[in-house]
Formats: structure tokens, sequence, C-alpha cells
């Protein structure tokens, strides 16, 4: 038997042998190190009990016309509008290739549905089986997301150039759809996913 | 200036050490026979008084985290245990909030004076850039500090802050949720920031020691922004730096003090006291003066991802700014335009200090007039700002004529009559 680590120039130590230890540990520092690295990554990710997702119920049959409350919807706050027919009425003028941002940001519509009022109101609900929803309230009820698309404030009611929202941070108008209409925020608030489960009530998410 | 060391061991003890560690070897080299020009001024005292403020507020940031309780139900409170019943807390509390805004003084000053004397210039470059990486982490240091009290302007900053990266295309929301660990700042976000907020002066104390260490190969620049050529420039650090930057350190700390004790939340917002709301957002959010020119920067851009590309950029431009000066001296004492130019860019950066403060569509005392309001003079600064460093320097040192420059450091010092030869027409005269 002769010493397969053993040559004449290296004197007993086998050059391929080492550069096999070399690249095998480099290998294995390299991807080991990747993996190690992610869990320290992903820890700061949503844990799975922020992750359960939670619904919101809101009787809207208190709310008086004109009048505005703010929930909270997985953990972000949410404007509950019953708007007048007048803001209805002007809202509905409103050409959608004249705004910002055409899109109705709906949950409960089909990604790219255009921003019309009737987009935007409660009339996209999604209606239990049995349940009767006046169609007027759900006209006038708007219900979307309260932070500014821009950077996350709660615009202030009842300010702006439209009369509904105005973001005291860096000046975002929005009309009392919830549209943006002027400033730096670049989308329209948010609706959530909502259902009406009886006539007043309506569970967001 | 590295040159061969004079540190000679005295003692058995200092012989034996310096075989195995010569670290006094080190610290003598480094603080007490370090050759240092002999013409520096008071701008170059901010170094040191700089390292007494990450001293301070690491000090009082460990006694502090000792009462603090990171819980969005507790930390308001918790602020205020430590402002009535710790013992010495209003002063540990007073003095780590106010030591932020000394720190922030004390770090414009020092990048003031290495902008007016070209201290970024070769062979300076990497000291300078490793000065913008401490500068970063102190801004990061500084916003996450903020947000730990827990108050409405602790949210509504986080908030802001952290939506800026919602402005990434495709990964913004995720890289959003990440940072907040759930759908908004919450709890998560609270813990994660406190965990951060007391690692990170350990970084920029990481950072110094890499600055002192760049600073310590080529050695200090000067006012003349002449090179060092021969001993005769130079004076030991001890005792003629010791002195100075101790009495500098003494009248800041004096300054300090005055805040301390008598005006502790003349910097801070009153809305601070409010415990944090996430369904009511302040009429008037600003950031911490510190940050407002920033601020100002954000806001003037209509769109979301340009206002923040902006915003990041104005502090990039501090990395690659030694090649963006073209002139070939250092000190703006011989650049007879670049000086006004330089004048110009101070009163920009204040200007937009000031814009920042401001609600945009409000209109500019006196200037309002001409229809100017707060939006566009933040506008016509950003502009400035930008232009000084991509516009102003990379070309005014191509056209620029120099003033005469004295020989060297020790006859810019000395004076002419040592070396009556060399005596300009004018000395003579008197």
């Amino acid at each position: 038997m002769t010493d397969v680590n053993s040559n004449h120039e290296t004197g007993g130590e086998d050059s391929s042998r080492r550069d096999f230890l070399y690249i095998a540990t480099v290998g294995a520092v390299g991807v080991g190190g990747v993996f190690a690295f992610w869990p320290f990554i992903d820890q700061m990710n949503p844990a799975a009990d922020t992750l359960a997702l939670s619904t919101t119920e809101i009787n809207v049959g208190d709310l008086e016309e004109g009048a505005e409350i703010t929930v909270k919807f997985r953990e972000r706050p949410h404007f509950v509008r019953r708007r007048t027919a007048e803001e209805v009425a002007a809202s509905a003028e409103v050409a959608v290739n004249s705004l910002p941002d055409g899109d109705a940001r709906n949950a409960n519509l089909a990604a790219g549905s255009p921003a019309t009022d009737e987009n935007r109101s409660a009339l996209s609900a999604v209606i239990d089986d049995g349940v009767e929803v006046d169609e007027t309230l759900r006209a006038s009820l708007l219900v979307s997301g309260a932070n500014c698309t821009h950077l996350g404030c709660v615009p202030t009611e009842g300010a702006g150039d439209y009369g509904a929202w105005f973001c005291p941070c860096h000046g975002s108008h929005y009309d009392t759809s919830g549209r943006i209409r002027r400033g730096p925020a670049p989308e329209n608030l948010p609706i959530p996913p909502m259902t009406f489960i009886s006539a007043t009530t309506l569970r967001l998410g | 200036m590295s040159g061969p060391s004079t540190y000679e061991p005295k003692t058995g003890f200092t012989r034996w050490l310096d075989k195995r560690l010569p670290i006094a070897r080190l610290g003598w080299d480094s603080f007490v026979d370090f050759p240092t020009p002999r013409n520096l001024n008071y701008w170059w005292t901010f170094g040191g008084i700089l390292a007494v403020c990450l001293m301070i507020q690491i000090l009082t940031g460990i006694v502090l985290a000792m009462h603090y309780v990171p819980h969005i139900d507790y930390s308001c409170a918790s602020v205020e245990r430590i402002d009535r019943d710790v013992n010495f807390g209003w002063l540990l509390r007073n003095s780590h909030a106010n030591g932020a805004s000394m720190f922030f003084l004390a770090v414009y000053l020092h990048m003031l004076r290495g902008l007016y004397y070209g201290s970024y210039k070769a062979p300076r470059e990497l000291l300078w850039i490793l000065g913008v990486v401490i500068y970063l982490l102190m801004m990061a240091a500084a916003f996450l500090g903020y947000v730990l009290p827990w108050g409405q302007m602790s949210f509504w900053g986080a908030m802001v802050i952290t939506n800026l990266f919602g402005a990434l295309p495709v990964v913004g929301t995720p890289v959003t949720e990440w940072l907040w660990g759930g759908f908004s700042v919450g709890n998560a976000t609270l813990n994660r920031f406190f965990s951060l907020h007391y690692l990170i002066p350990f970084l920029i104390a990481g950072v110094v020691g890499l600055h002192i260490w760049a600073l310590h190969v080529p050695g200090n620049n000067n006012p003349t922004g002449l090179t060092v050529k021969t001993g005769a420039d130079t004076l030991p650090f001890h005792p003629y730096y010791t002195v100075k930057d101790g009495f500098a350190i003494v009248v800041f700390l004096i300054i300090f003090a005055f805040f301390v004790f008598y005006w502790p939340d003349a910097l801070g917002h009153a809305d601070n006291y409010v415990e944090a709301d996430a369904l009511v957002t302040p009429a008037h959010i600003v950031p911490e003066w510190y940050l407002l020119p920033f601020y100002a920067i954000l806001r003037a851009v209509p769109d979301k991802l340009g206002g923040v590309i902006l915003m990041f950029g104005a502090i990039g431009v501090l990395f690659i700014l030694p090649w963006l000066d073209t002139s070939r001296v250092r000190s703006m004492r011989y650049r007879p335009m670049g000086r006004w130019f330089f004048l110009f860019f101070v009163i920009a950066c204040l200007g937009l200090g000031w814009v920042g403060a401001e609600l945009p569509d409000n209109k500019v005392p006196v200037l309002g007039v001409l229809g100017l309001d707060f939006l566009w003079m933040g506008r016509i600064l950003t502009l400035y700002y930008f232009g000084y460093f991509l516009v102003v320097l990379p070309l005014l040192g191509l056209v620029e004529k120099p003033a005469e420059r004295p020989a060297s450091i020790e006859r810019s010092v000395l004076g002419k009559d040592t070396f009556g030869a060399a005596a300009p027409v004018a000395a003579l005269a008197e």
C-alpha cells in the first residue's frame, strides 16, 4: 500500500486534498452563513399572532348623515363616514380620468376597477344571504383606511380644498370619496374588505 | 504624520508592558506627542467635543435603560417616572435628550469646518467618508431614541420615517411591515427600536475609532490647508491641544448645562408629552430641529419616491464630495469666489431648516408679497444645496484664481518678520 497523500513535490501533502478541504469549508461557511442569517432577518417580520387576521364590526345604523367615526381594524385606523346626499352627488360628478389615481383601490372589487364614487362607496360591500340593506345607506357610506398613502399620517376631517380630509403632515387633499386630489400622496385611501351582516352592521375583514 | 515613535518606557513595568502590549506607546503617540499643526483655531476643537458628547450619551443612556420600559402601555409613564420619581432621573433624562441636540450642534459645526477648510480633500477622503458614516448612524440613533418615550411626535415620526421605505417599488410594503413587525407602528416596532437604539452608539464608537485612526495617518488639516512640511509647522498634541480642546469642552458644557438646567424642553415639542394615539395625527408634525433641512428637501418634491430619493441623496452626495471638488486649494481662505458660495451654502442649510419647520403652503414673511410660499422657498434652496456640490464645486476649481497663500504653516503663524527676506511690502510699511 502506498500513502495516497504522498508525492515528491509536496513531501507528503496532497494539494488536491487541501483544495478540496478549502472549497468544502468555504462552501459550508458560505451556504451555511446564508441559512444561519435568514432567521435573524425573518424574526423581524410580523409574528404569527400578529398575522392572525381579525375582523371589526361597526354599527352604521347609529351614524347620522354627515357624521364620521374612526375605528381600528388590523392595527390601523379606518374612517367610517356617512356622507350627505350633496357630497355623494358632487363626488359622483367627478370624471375618473381627471383623478391623480384612477384606481378604486377597493379590496371588494377586481384590481384596476375605476375610481368612481360608486366603486368607492359601501355599494361595493358584500351582503350576507338574507340580509337587506337600504341602498341609500350603502351609497352614502364610505369606509376607508385612515392612513395617508403618502407617509401614513391620519388626515384631518373637514379640511382641505375638497372639504373632506387634509393631511397635516405634507399637505395631501382628499375628497369625500377618499380619493387623492392634490398633494404628494400617490394613491386613493384603500377600501378594506367589508360585509353587511345585518341591515346596520358592517363587518371589516 | 505617523512618524517613528518617540515613546520611551521609563519604569520596569512599562518596559515589560511595552514588549507585550504597547498600549501606553499607542496612547503616547496618539495623544501626547502627536505632531499637530501649530495654527489650529477653535473650529478644530469640535472633534474632542464630539467625543465627550458620545460618552455623555452612552453613560446617561445606559442608566436610563435601567428605568425605561419598552412597551406601548408603559413607555410614556416610565419616562415620566424617570422625570419625577427616579433619583436624579430628571437630570439624566434632560442630559440625554438635550445631549442629542448638543451632539448634532457640534457635528454640524465640525462638518462645516471640514467643508470650509477642505478637510475632505486628498489625502483625507476616507477620514471624511467615515465621518459621514458616523453622521448617518447618529441620525439613526436619534430617530430611534425619539420614538422611545412613545409620545405623539414619537409615534407619528416613526410612522412617517418608516413609510419612507414604502416608496420603494415592489418591495415597499413587505419592507415596511418587516420594519414594523406588524401592519402598523406598534409594540413590536417599539421593542426593536429600543434594542437598536442601544446598539448604534457602540457602532458609532467603533467607527469613531476608525475615524481617529484615519486622522492620525495624514494628520490634521489646518486653517491654511497647507500640508505640514517640517517639524516647525507642528506642536505636540499635549499640552498645546489638550488644553485648547479642554477649554473648548468646558465652554461647550456650560452651554449644554444651560439647556439641561434652565431650558430643558426648548429643543423638543410639547406634543411629545401627549401619549401616542394611532387614531389622531397632531395638526403640525415636524422632526427635531437637526433633521429639519432634510424634511424640507423631502417635501420639496411633489412625488413620493422622488422626495425620498432626493432626501437620501442629500446625504449621499457627501460621500462623493472628495471627488466633486476640483480645486487644488484646500482652504476657502484662499478661494475668493469659493468662500462666497460656501457662505450661501450655510445660509441655504439654515433656510432649509426654517422651511422644514413651517407649513409648505404658508407665505414666507416679507418675500410673501412676491407670492413666495415655503414650498417654493424649499425648492429653490434644495436646488442650491445640490448645485453647490454637483455644479459649483466641480466647475469653480477649474475657473477660480486662488489668492496667494503663505509659504508654510509656520510662516502663517509666526509672521514674516522671522524670515525677513520673505516679508511682503505691506508688512515692511508698518
